[in-house]
């Protein structure tokens, strides 16, 4: 909405059309019509920041430094961290107050996966808790 | 009178759904009117990209509980090499990159340099599929195929979907490319290279999720 008083910028693909306060789509590219090195900009913090994070995962799977049993968790930490940089840096998902739309789809897809994900390994961690094991099985069939 | 024609033209607007908000004039919403054909294609197409993440998370799902079933065969620690891993994440990485740089350059309608963006990601995108292609052959020719273990039909069945989607990327990639060359930058055909650059980079969240759940806490397990 801001960008109605700062003045007509339009979208690069569709010159036009003004663009105050409208929706985003996913993956548009910036809205404040500064072109095509702000852009670049954005893609370059993105690559930066997502090689960071991709050298620290592959650094530390394979380092003695840290304390052993932390490193899986570290590890969830950097992906998701990564993940977040790829989704505002490359798909242009933010909280911006025009994108709520795309924001509330994303959290949907995120709670969908979450409960496949867990639900499935709760359940089957359930599954094998109560499994008789081998030897009970023989037991049995005696 | 004029109070009465502006009451029944908000009527109208409400009777044929263009929202329910007030004081909004912006396009999707209130009085603003349907929201314009860009925002609803980009919309529908990440409804479909999540739909797809949750298809790869039932692939996830399945690894996690079948990577220690591996009837006697070898373990997720003494099979990947983390170095293929590197170079497949380092492409797939540049290949985003480019592919962002492309979509710039086809909004700002630079012929040359989108077509040169567009190669270079697609032949990153191709070296991927080459060292993945190497990758499982590799296990294939020392017996560790799929069908040797639940855990290794897991593993063939996540990676080798990414690797699908990897290709049918390419393969759309050209696509785009030919539709640029022969039909240049209309609105329709950014529409589509918009949803195309979103396709690659969920490609690329997806490998993230691969590569941390895959490859390095098995190798550190």
């Amino acid at each position: 909405m801001s960008a109605s008083e700062e003045g007509p910028f339009t979208h690069p693909a569709e010159p036009e059309r003004q663009l105050a306060g409208e929706d985003i789509a996913p993956g548009d590219e910036r809205l404040d019509g500064s072109g095509v090195a702000q852009g670049t900009r954005g893609y370059i913090i993105g690559f930066i920041l997502a090689l960071g994070l991709t050298v620290a995962s592959f650094y530390f799977a394979r380092s003695t430094l840290v304390w052993q049993p932390s490193i899986p968790a570290l590890l969830i930490v950097l992906a998701i961290a990564q993940m977040g940089v790829h989704l505002v840096f490359f798909l242009h998902i933010t909280t911006g107050p025009d994108n709520t739309n795309n924001v509330l789809a994303l959290a949907f897809g995120v709670l969908i996966v979450f409960l496949i994900i867990a639900g499935s390994l709760w359940i089957m961690a359930n599954l094998n808790a109560h499994m008789p094991s081998m030897s009970q099985v023989m037991d049995m069939q005696r | 009178m004029t109070a009465t024609h502006l009451d029944l033209g908000q009527v109208d607007r409400n009777l044929v759904g263009h929202g329910h908000g007030h004081g909004h004039d912006a396009p999707g919403r209130g009085e603003g009117g349907p929201a314009p054909h860009r925002i609803v294609v980009g919309y529908g197409f990440w409804i479909f990209l999540l739909s797809d993440i949750v298809m790869f998370s039932c692939f996830f799902a399945a690894y996690a509980v079948l990577h220690r079933a591996t009837a006697g065969g070898p373990a997720p620690e003494q099979l990947f090499d983390l170095t293929t891993v590197e170079l497949e994440t380092a492409c797939l990485l540049a290949s985003s990159f480019s592919c962002g740089l492309a979509t710039l350059a086809a909004y700002a309608h630079y012929p040359i340099k989108f077509y040169s963006a567009m190669s270079v990601t697609f032949v990153l995108g191709l070296a991927f599929l080459v060292l993945e292609g190497r990758e499982f052959a590799h296990l294939v020719s020392m017996g560790d195929g799929p069908q040797r273990s639940a855990f290794l039909s897991a593993f063939f069945s996540l990676v080798g979907c990414h690797g699908c989607h990897v290709t049918a990327g390419l393969l759309w990639l050209l696509t785009m490319m030919a539709q640029v060359f022969a039909k240049g930058f209309r609105k329709d055909i950014m529409h589509r290279m918009m949803c195309f650059s979103l396709f690659w980079h969920a490609l690329d969240i997806i490998w993230v999720a691969l590569f941390t759940v895959v490859y390095l806490l098995g190798v550190i397990s």
